[in-house]
This record gives structure tokens, sequence and C-alpha cells, in this order.
């Protein structure tokens, strides 16, 4: 069972490489071409110097004298064979190197890419530091064997003209090297079949370690707020430790065989020098074609084991390259129509029976529906956890309903071409979030950054926001930068650009989801006055608790338990919905009983 | 100024963090030093290494037996040359031994030593203070406990030691050399001396690249994060492309300084075997020009070109062992980086513990700017005694929750200090202080783990029952019965398999749990319906009697039943006094509430 899964390790290994060489044939090309200079002038060097031995020196020692000429021959070709050396060494280990490079840039960018691309659902099931490793680690992984491949490619054209040469010299010498050659074939496969299940076990904990440092780091906060250093390192440590013990079981399998690689050619060396001998009793061949084979065989000890470099990087590879393939296999990506939403004015909206839960199991809306005529307000309130955010992700199409559907302009956004819904719609968030990036690029985003009018633009969308103030007291004005995810402001600060973001693009739908919790109540009101001012042209759906808020609304959606309990106007509500009047107005009660019991104390003092 | 203004300005100025100005060598000493796993059994290990690099020898020396033995005579002494080779079999058998045992060995070590050093970097980002861990990127960060770690463990597995072989070997070879010709062996060296001169400053080159290299693959990892972390907001800007292109430039800086960094090493590595070529040449001219004057037989002169391999490959090793130690050593540096990083709001040596108890606080004179910025706080003076219930409110951006993390010590104040029960923070031990006060901060962060989990990790040592009751307390209970699958509900990521209110429940159930003297409340409550609200306010009411409350809120409810108010603006308290008073007197406050009042009532 386990040769099977070693075959096929192995099979799908050389598939890896196989992409990689149809995807960069020319540098391959190129880098094998150098390797095979390498190779060949490898086996030169020892020919130039058993030429130098057989022609120079023995002779000279013979007779007592030599030739400046022969010498200096003798010496020009030893170097001359070094340069040539030495340039294939550069250009494989350049090329290579360049090679495995753009394999591992392309699959980073891949990667991301359909990161960008897969449903915000597959996201939800993937943990951050995971898909970090998929895009570092395995990225890395996948292509590790590339970069001793042209070598070993470079050791195989090396072990055909060392075989060549051996055969030239003396065919029973040759035929105890070919003896050597299949045993390390042996052994390196069962290297293969011992090493890849732990490799595979090392891969994941590597990146079970990047996920915890990942998580760890994000509520880094809270883990200082509550004292959790400690607890925090425990965690990471044991992990850490697993990853220790997967490597050192990684490493006891490559020192075991490693040495045995290493060792294999030395005895043939050994034996070379043995049947030698004999040939040399029998007078089958001379000294200096034993001294050159030895030397051949001493030689070829070193690069024959860059063909277990690139086996023993294999399964390693393979874990990465199907790590990788999972990402990019992964299906469930939105599908897009071809209707445009390019309507004039404010948006008309509608949801008819909608149905959706992140588990299907457990529907977390049931059977939403409502309408609303362009250019009307509509407040989405409802207690917490009852399907707000839900519904506003409906509107702005980033998920999917299971059953009905959404409607803008009579269009269902799944009939929608791609980024039609996110020229029309703009959502702001009810967790805001800023890119690491100036004030203006989190504005502008796709904008074309350095246009003047983009400029007046954001401007006035911060004046709508009530940001205009503090943006132009900041150092460096539209162009500071906010940190990663806007560290470097208030709360209240990060939530109005997310609100610029919004008010810029002029939508012809606006959703603010929760999108002022964070601003004092007077620029809340200095907003919502700014946004009924200028939101003439765009339908608007908040959701809300603030009094303010909703009383700008034309009609409220009330939601309990993920079901649209009423629909009406403001005073409607309070009039006939028991739970609606409970929410919105808890506040007064409480003041107001706070009042009685201060009375009533009063009144027993 | 003070050595710590320094260093923040420092910080405010590089951004990422570096290591102290350290020569190659030093960081590498100071890494070993870091991990004292590495030279645990050092000496076993380096006795097996010098006795796997001896097998090494039997090759050329093998050689030299045969052929100045073996084959002297006019017919080959076979037994001999039997004999030697059956001797050298065994030989290099033992050697491949030595080697496993090594390897192994050296391995456990390393390792260890990898997963130690993982730990205390990963424990000094904890250490850190919140303004150091905000000026790198999350993904930054992470690749300095995993990725750089890595690139450690390449050469401390196989290079290490092999430099160690190397030399050895190296040693061994002068010897040998020496004994069949002195003139020789110095002509050797002679030829390789330049390079002890020319390596150095290729190596520094190298070290570039590859720090570079380092540094570009934080760069991907940081992109590549917020390309992850923002999905939602990238969806619903359709800036997929822009997300992109972002992505992309990251990586494609991260290929062009890995290329670049190889180039060097490609151009670098050949010059041994030059020189190697050079010296091969130099000795068969010398070797016969020896010869000649009889002061060197052919077998001796032959043997030596075999001896030449033997002291080439260990230098060729060692080229490489350098280049790979340059890639380690920019490791070590983003991750000595961290732990270079001063912890500058650390624990105190022989901080106070204080008793629990009704606490007091006190701002005394406090002012506050962030690295490189206008001041925000500006000398404010406050007196917090216990048991009392504090409203702070104020415009945003007017550093209320700048407030909140001087008081729970997240920072330290630029000039005045802060006092708890009398005695300065600064001197108050960390397992003390986080135990007395606990802060909610307005984005409740919450583990990928169950709820029950998540809530345990205010207390751990809180039992399941505990926990039941903390949120019975808090009047929860109707929530938690709700859920599908009660204290055992996945939260999802960063908690986002909860809503922002849900997660802000469990955020303040958290800290309740934890059971602070004195708890702080920033915006805790922002996302939560204003019932359930209410509730909560009453719920911590009725059971934190006899503790202080900070709560920060924009919903004036909160200010309403407090017993003192404090109004930030612009960085100062401009008003304080019971809500009741407040209100009376035109002002700031006086303001707020008739806004809030509007918002409401309708
Ligand atoms: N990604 C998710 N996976 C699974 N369940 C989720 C996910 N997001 C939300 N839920 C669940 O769906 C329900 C509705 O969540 P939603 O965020 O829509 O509530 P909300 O009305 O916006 O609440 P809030 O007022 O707190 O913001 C909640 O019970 C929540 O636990
Ligand atoms: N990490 C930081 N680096 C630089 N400046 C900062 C940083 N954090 C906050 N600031 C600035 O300090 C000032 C006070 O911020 P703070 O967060 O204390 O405001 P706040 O009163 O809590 O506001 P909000 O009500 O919006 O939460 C703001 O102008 C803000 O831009
Ligand atoms: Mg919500
Ligand atoms: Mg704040």
């Amino acid at each position: 069972m386990s040769s099977k899964v070693s075959t096929a390790v192995m099979r799908q290994g050389l598939k890896v490489i196989g992409v990689a060489i149809r995807t960069e044939p020319r540098v391959f090309t190129a880098a094998v071409l150098s390797s095979g200079l390498y190779g060949v002038m490898t086996v030169a060097s020892s020919w130039a110097l058993g030429r130098a031995t057989e022609h120079v020196v023995l002779p000279a020692f013979r007779e007592g004298r030599t030739s400046a000429g022969a010498l200096t021959t003798a010496a020009l070709l030893i170097i001359g064979v070094a340069v040539l050396k030495a340039l294939g060494i550069m250009g494989r280990r350049i090329l290579a190197g360049i090679m495995q490079y753009r394999m591992q840039a392309a699959s980073r960018r891949a990667v991301t890419r359909q990161y960008l691309r897969l449903p915000l659902a597959w996201h939800h099931r993937h943990p951050t530091g995971q898909l970090l490793s998929n895009a570092s680690s395995d990225a890395e992984a996948a292509w590790g064997p590339l970069a001793p491949l042209p070598m070993a490619v470079g050791v195989i054209v090396m072990l055909v003209t060392a075989a060549v040469a051996i055969l030239v010299t003396d065919p029973v010498l040759a035929i105890v090297g070919f003896l050597i050659f299949p045993a390390i074939a042996v052994l390196n496969l069962i290297y293969q079949r011992k090493l890849s299940p732990l490799a595979t076990r090392a891969q994941q904990l590597r990146a079970e370690v990047s996920e915890i440092a990942h998580e760890s780091f994000d509520g880094a906060l809270v883990v200082k707020t509550l004292g959790r250093e400690d607890a925090e390192t425990a965690r990471f440590q044991a992990k850490a430790d697993e990853l220790r013990d997967a490597n050192i079981a990684v490493g006891r399998v490559r020192g075991l065989f490693d040495p045995m690689l290493e060792a294999l050619p030395t005895l043939g060396v050994l034996a070379v020098l043995l049947v030698g001998a004999l040939r040399l009793q029998s007078g089958g061949m001379v000294a200096g074609e034993l001294i050159e084979i030895a030397y051949l065989f001493t030689l070829l000890a070193f690069p024959i084991r860059a063909l277990g470099w690139v086996l023993a990087e294999l399964p390693r590879s393979v874990v990465g390259w199907n790590r990788v393939q999972d990402v990019l296999d992964a299906s469930g990506s939105m599908e897009y129509g071809t209707a445009r939403l390019d309507g004039h004015g404010p948006a008309e909206i509608e949801m008819s029976g909608v149905t959706y839960g992140y588990d299907p199991e457990a529907p977390v809306l049931r059977d939403v529906g409502f309408g609303v005529t362009p250019g009307r307000t509509v407040a989405v309130v409802g207690p917490t956890g009852s399907g707000k955010s839900t519904l506003t992700q409906l509107l702005a199409r980033l998920i999917d309903p299971d059953r009905g559907a959404v409607r803008v302009d009579g269009t269902d956004l799944r009939e929608a071409a791609r980024g039609a819904v996110s020229e029309v719609v703009a959502l702001v968030p009810q967790q805001t979030f800023l890119f690491d990036d100036s004030v203006r690029g989190n504005i502008a985003l796709d904008r074309d950054t350095h246009d003047r009018s983009t400029d007046e633009q954001v401007w006035a969308a911060l004046r709508l926001a009530q940001a205009d103030g503090f943006v132009a007291a900041l150092p460096e004005g539209l162009d500071t930068r906010v940190g990663e995810r806007g560290a470097t402001l208030s709360g209240g600060q990060r939530q109005r650009i997310a609100l610029a973001r919004a008010l810029v693009r002029e939508p012809r739908l606006l959703i603010l989801d929760d999108a002022t919790s964070s601003v004092d109540p007077q620029v809340e009101k200095r907003i919502l006055y700014g946004l009924r001012e200028g939101s003439a042209r765009s339908t608007v759906i908040v959701v809300a608790y603030r009094m303010a808020t909703i009383a700008l609304a034309d009609e409220v959606v009330y939601l309990e338990h993920g079901a649209v309990a009423d629909h009406g106007t403001h005073e409607e509500l309070l009039a006939r919905c028991e739970g609606y009047r409970n929410l919105v107005t808890a506040y007064e009660r409480e003041e107001a009983e706070r009042a009685a019991i201060e009375s009533d104390e009063e009144v027993v003092a | 100024m003070t050595a710590v203004t320094q260093e923040r300005e420092a910080v405010a100025a590089g951004g990422a963090m570096r290591a102290a100005e350290r020569s190659a060598l030093e960081t590498l000493r100071h890494g070993l030093r870091l991990s004292p796993e590495f030279r645990r059994g050092l000496g076993g290990t380096a006795v097996l290494a010098v006795l796997a690099t001896l097998g090494k020898v039997i090759i050329p020396f093998a050689v030299q037996q045969v052929i100045d033995h073996g084959l002297r005579g006019a017919a080959p002494d076979v037994p001999f040359i039997r004999n030697m080779v059956l001797l050298c079999g065994l030989a290099v058998l033992l050697t491949a031994l030595a080697g496993y045992l090594m390897n192994v060995r050296l391995y456990r070590a390393t390792e260890s030593g990898l997963a130690t050093l993982r730990g205390k970097g990963f424990r000094h980002v904890h250490d850190l203070s919140v303004l150091t861990q905000n000026s790198e990127r999350r993904g930054s960060l992470v690749s300095r406990v995993t990725g750089d770690v890595d690139q450690i463990s390449n050469f401390m597995q196989w290079g290490g030691l092999m430099v160690i072989v190397a030399a050895g070997q190296l040693l061994i070879a002068t010897i040998v050399m020496a004994v069949f010709s002195w003139q020789l062996t110095l002509l050797v060296w002679a030829c390789f001396l330049p390079l002890i001169f020319v390596l150095p400053r290729f190596q520094r080159l190298v070290a570039a690249g590859y720090t570079a290299v380092r540094e570009r693959t934080g760069d991907v990892l940081a992109a590549v994060s917020e390309s992850v972390v923002g999905s939602a907001v990238i969806r619903a800007y359709g800036s997929e492309d822009r997300t992109a292109r972002r992505v992309d430039a990251a990586v494609d800086g991260q290929r062009a300084a890995q290329t670049r960094a190889q180039k060097i090493v490609g151009l670098t590595f050949p010059v041994t075997e030059l020189v190697a070529s050079v010296a091969l040449a130099g000795v068969v001219l010398l070797g016969v020009e020896l010869g000649l004057h009889g002061s060197i037989t052919e077998g001796r002169l032959v043997a030596f070109l075999f001896l030449i391999t033997l002291f080439i490959s260990p230098l060729q090793t060692a080229t490489e062992v350098l280049n790979e130690a340059q890639n380690a050593i920019a490791g070590w540096r983003r991750i000595l980086g961290v732990l270079d990083s001063p912890a500058d709001v650390a624990d105190p040596e022989n901080g106070v513990t204080l008793p629990r108890g009704p606490i007091s606080v006190s701002f005394e004179g406090v002012g506050f700017s962030y690295p490189g910025g206008v001041p925000v706080l500006h000398d404010v003076s406050v007196d917090i005694p216990p048991r009392t219930r504090v409203a702070v409110v104020g415009e945003t951006g007017s550093g209320k929750t700048t407030f909140a993390k001087l008081l729970t010590r997240l920072m330290d104040p630029v000039s005045g200090q802060v006092l708890v029960d009398g005695i300065d923070l600064r001197d108050v031990k960390f397992s003390s202080l986080r135990e007395r006060i606990v802060m909610v901060p307005q984005d409740g962060f919450l583990f990928d783990a169950t709820l029950e989990d998540n809530i345990r990790f205010g207390r751990p040592s809180a039992t399941t029952e505990e926990i039941r009751l903390a949120l019975t307390e808090l009047g929860l209970t109707d929530w938690l019965d709700g859920l599908p699958a009660g204290l055992d509900t996945p939260v999802g990521q960063r908690g986002e398999s909860l809503s922002a209110g849900e997660r802000q429940l469990l955020a303040l159930a958290r800290a309740y749990l934890a059971d602070p003297d004195l708890l702080l409340l920033d915006e805790a409550t922002s996302a939560v319906d204003p019932a359930t609200e209410v509730r909560i306010a009453r719920a911590l009411d009725g059971v934190t009697r006899g503790r202080t409350a900070v709560s920060i809120a924009h919903r004036l409810s909160t200010a309403e039943a407090a017993d003192e108010v404090l109004v930030f603006q612009h960085g100062r308290i401009v008003q304080r006094g019971p809500h009741a008073e407040l209100v009376e007197e035109p002002g700031v406050y006086a303001d707020l509430y008739a806004s809030w009042t509007s918002a409401t009532r309708s």
C-alpha cells in the first residue's frame, strides 16, 4: 500500500515538475543547457587531469624532462575547462532560481486571485492563517524541487557522459560502475516512501503554527487586556513543539538516507579500484586509465546527490502543490449574469421570499419580503442577532439567497454582470475595515487617484461624512497613511472614512449597517442631515437603533428572529408592534424608571 | 530626550522593527545564544562529524596506497589491494553510521532550538506595547515567527556542522598534503589565500540580498492577509482588481528580491571553482618541476592531485554554507528585530502586587502623544474614588480611548503619571494589574473556538457552571438558549459567525468572568440593541456594586446612570460632575445631550 502511495507521490511530483517545465520552457532549457555544460565539464575536468597525468606528468617522470609547450597546454586545458564549468554553474543557479521564483510568484498570484474571487461563505470556512500559509509556505514548497532540478538533469547528462567515457576506457569497469546506479535508484525509492507521510505532516503543522500566530497577533489587544500572554504562548509553543517533533522525524529519515546515498558512490570507487587492479594485472588497461576512472567516480559522488535532493523535495512539493491546488480548484465562486444595472436615479429594491442560512439547515432569514420605491429611506430595526447584517449582505450581493430573490430595478442580482452590483450599491459594513493605505486610497479605491476632480469628490464625500475637519488636520492630509486596518485613527474617525468611501461613489442604493455607532450624537446628527439633503439621488437602507436615524426614515422594516415582524412607518409600528416599541423606547423607559426610583427615594427621605 | 522617547521615535520613523546594528558574526552569536539547545550535546555531534569527515579522506588515501604500494611492482599486488579495499569499505560504512547519528542529533538540537526561538519571538510580540505592535503589520509579524525561523533551520541542519566538518577536512587535507609535499601545499594555500579577502565582500552583498528577500516576504504576507481579512469590503466595493494589483506588486517585489539574491549567489559561488583550477594547474606545473629534481615521486604527485579535490570540496561547501548562513542571518535579524524591540511598556521588575478590593485611580497631569504625532491628551488630572461609576463622553477623536489605554497601561503617559491605589501604574506587577483592571475594547475580538472557550479566556480556571452563572447574571440566558448549540456554538474566525452585537455580548461576558476590581468599557455595547443594552447596564449595576466601572459611550444613557461624567474635548477634560448637574450648565455636555435626546425621542 505504502509503495503505491510513494509511486503516486513520485508520479504527482514529476507532474508538478512537468507543469513548471511547460510554463517556463525557455528558462528551463537554458538552465538545463548550463547544467549540461557543467556536467560535461565536470567529466572533462577529470579527462584534462588524466590527460595531464598520462601525457605530461608520467612521461616527465619517466624521461626526466619535459617541454614547456606540453606543460602550458595541460595547464591551460585544466583552467579552460574550469572556466566553462564555472559558467555552467552560474547559468544553472541563476536560471534555476529565476524559474523557481517565477513559478512561486505565479502560484501566489493565482492563489490570491482565487481568494478574491471565492465567495464570503468560503472565507468563513477557512482560517486566515491557513490561507496565508497557502500563499506563502505552500507555494514555496510546491516549487521547491525546481532549484536542484536543472542540476539533477545536468547530473543525468553527466552520468551519461561519464558512462560513455568509462565504456570507451574500459567496458569491464563500466559494468561495475553501472551496478552502483540501480542501487542508488532503489535506495531513493525507499527514501521517498518513508519520507512522504512525514513531510506531509510537517507541512500541515507549519500551516497550523502560522494559523495560531496570526490569530493570536490579531487578538493581541484582548490577550493583553486580559493578561493572557502566558496562556497564548503555551498554546503556540505546544504547536511549535509538534512541528519540532515532526521535523525531527523528517530529519531522522533524511539523516539515515543521506549518508547512505553518499556512501554508495564511494563504495563504487573502491570497487573500481579492486576490479581495476585485477584488470591491470591481466593487462586489460593502463594505470592512467584506472586513475582517470577512479577520479571520475570521486567527482560523481557529490553531484549525484542532486538527484537525491530533487527526490527528497518531491513529497513536500506534492503536499504544497495539492494544498495550493485545493484553493485553485475550490468551487462555489459566484456566478454572474450579463445584465447591467445602469438605470438613472435612485434604485428600486425588491426582496421576495428570501430565505438564507449560513448553515442551510438553520436559516437566519426566513421568507423575508419587502419592497422599496426609488428614493425612499428605509430603516431596518431588530434585536441583536435578528439578521439585519445578513440582510444588508444580501442586498449588496455578498451572499446569494437560498430561496427567493433580491431585485434591483427588477433585475435579479444573480443575473447582474460582474462588477455591476458594486457600481450601483454601496454598503458600509458594521465592522469598519480600512486598508493599509492613504486616506485617499481608502476612499477612492479603484478610481484614478491622481485625478484632480477625484480629489474634489473625495473632499466632498469627507464633508458629507463630517470627516473633512480631522482629515485636514492630519499631518499629510489625504496622503496620510492610516496604518493596518486604520490603527492610527480613533474608532469614530475610522467609521467616517468608511462612510466617505461609500458616499464618494454616489451610489443608487446606499446601505448603512449601523455605520454611525462609534460617532457621537452631534456628528451623527450632522451626517444624517447631510445625507438627507444630498440623498435625493439614492435609495437608502439604514440599520439603526437610534431614534434620530429611524425618524429620518420614510418607513421601517422590523425584523425579529430572521423574519419581518412588521413593516410601516415609525408611528404605525410604535402603535401596533410591541416588540418594536420595547426596543426603540428602551432608553426612555429606563430613564423614566430611574426618575421614578429617585423620586421614590426622595419621598422616603 | 529620554531613552524611551528616542525609542518611540525610532519606531515611528523606521516603521518596521529592526534588529540593532550587528555584524553578521554577532548576529550569529546572539542568535545561537538565544537557543541554548543548539549547543546541547554539540561535543558529541562534533566528534561524530569528525568521524564522518575522516571517512572522506579514505578514498584518496586508498588511491594513494593502491598506486604507491599495490601498483609499484611489475604486477599489481592484488591481495594487498583487496585488503585495502575491504578495510576502506568497512570504514565507509562506519562513516555512514557516524553520519546518521550526527544528523539525528543535529536535527534534534536545532529543531528544539528553533522551537524555543519561535516561542520566545511569539511571546515577545505579545510583550511589546500596543503601539509597537501596531507599527508592524500582522502578516509581517507572523512571518517573523514562521518563515524567518525556517530560514535558520536550513543553515543549522546542514550548514552549521558543515563548517566544522569542512574546517576539519581542510585541516586534515592540509596535513596530509604537507606530508606528501610541503612545497605543493604552500602553492595551493597561496592560490586560495586571496579568497579569504574577497569572500567577505561577497558575503555582505549576499546578506543584503537575503535581508531584502525576508522583508519583501513580510510584505507579501501582509498584502495577502489584508485581502483575506478585508474580503467583505473588497467585494462590496468591487475593488478586487485593485487589491489584486497591490498583492501583485508585493509578490513581484518579493520575486525581484529573490532573483537578485540568487544572481549574487550565482555569480560568487563559482569563484572557488576557478581558483581551484588555477591551483590544480599550478600543482601540475610545479609538481613536474619538483619531480624533475627528484623531490617527489610520481605516485605522490598523482595522489596529491586527488588530495586537492579533498581540499577544494570543503572550500566549496564553505562558500555554500556561508551563503546559507547569510540567509539564516537574515532570518535571525528579523526575529532579533522583534526581540530587540524594547517592550517599552514592560512588566516592572519587583513590581508591586496590589491587594484585591475597592480600587481608586488617579491621573496626575497626564499628557500623551502618539509617536511622531501631536499631543492628544493635555494635562489630564482626575481622581476616580473606589466604587464609582464613571462615564466618559466626548466628541469623536477627543481622546477617550487614549485615556482608557493609559488607565489600563497599554501605553505609558508621556508626561505625568497614572496612580492606582496611590502607586504609579508603572510599578505595578502586570499580573496584578491585569487582574484588577480589565478593559473591553470596542471591537470584541474572539478566537476561533466555541463560545464557552471564548468566555473562559477571561478566567481559565472557571468551570462551565461559573460561565453559565456569569451569563445569567448578565441577563443573557435567553440569548444563549436561542443558540443552536448553546455554549458549544463555534464563533468562527475572529467571531465572524456571530453578529456584531453578539460578539460584543461575548466580549463583555469574558471580561465580566475575569471579575476585575475596575471594569473599563470602551463602547463595549455600541452594537447591542437598546433593550439588551439597558438590561445589561442594569445587571452590571447590580452585580458590580462595590467595584469601579468606567464606561466610554456615545449613547448617553450610560452617562445618565453614572455617578460622575467626564467630558473630553480636544484631549482635555472640560467638564465633570454628575449628569444632573452637567445638563444644567451650558457647555459641551449639554449640547451632546440635546442632540442625544433629539436622537432618541422623535
Ligand atoms: N458567518 C456566519 N456564520 C454563521 N452564522 C452567522 C454568521 N454571521 C451571522 N450569523 C448568525 O446569523 C444571525 C444573524 O446575524 P446578523 O449579523 O445578520 O445579525 P444582526 O441583526 O446584524 O445583529 P447585530 O445587531 O448584532 O448586528 C445571528 O444569530 C448570527 O449568530
Ligand atoms: N495609534 C495611533 N497613532 C496615532 N494617532 C492616533 C492613534 N490612535 C489614535 N490617534 C489619534 O488620537 C486622537 C484621539 O484618539 P482616541 O482614539 O483617543 O479618540 P476617541 O475619543 O476614543 O474617539 P472615538 O470616539 O472616535 O473612539 C485622534 O485624533 C486619533 O486620530
Ligand atoms: Mg449586524
Ligand atoms: Mg474610541
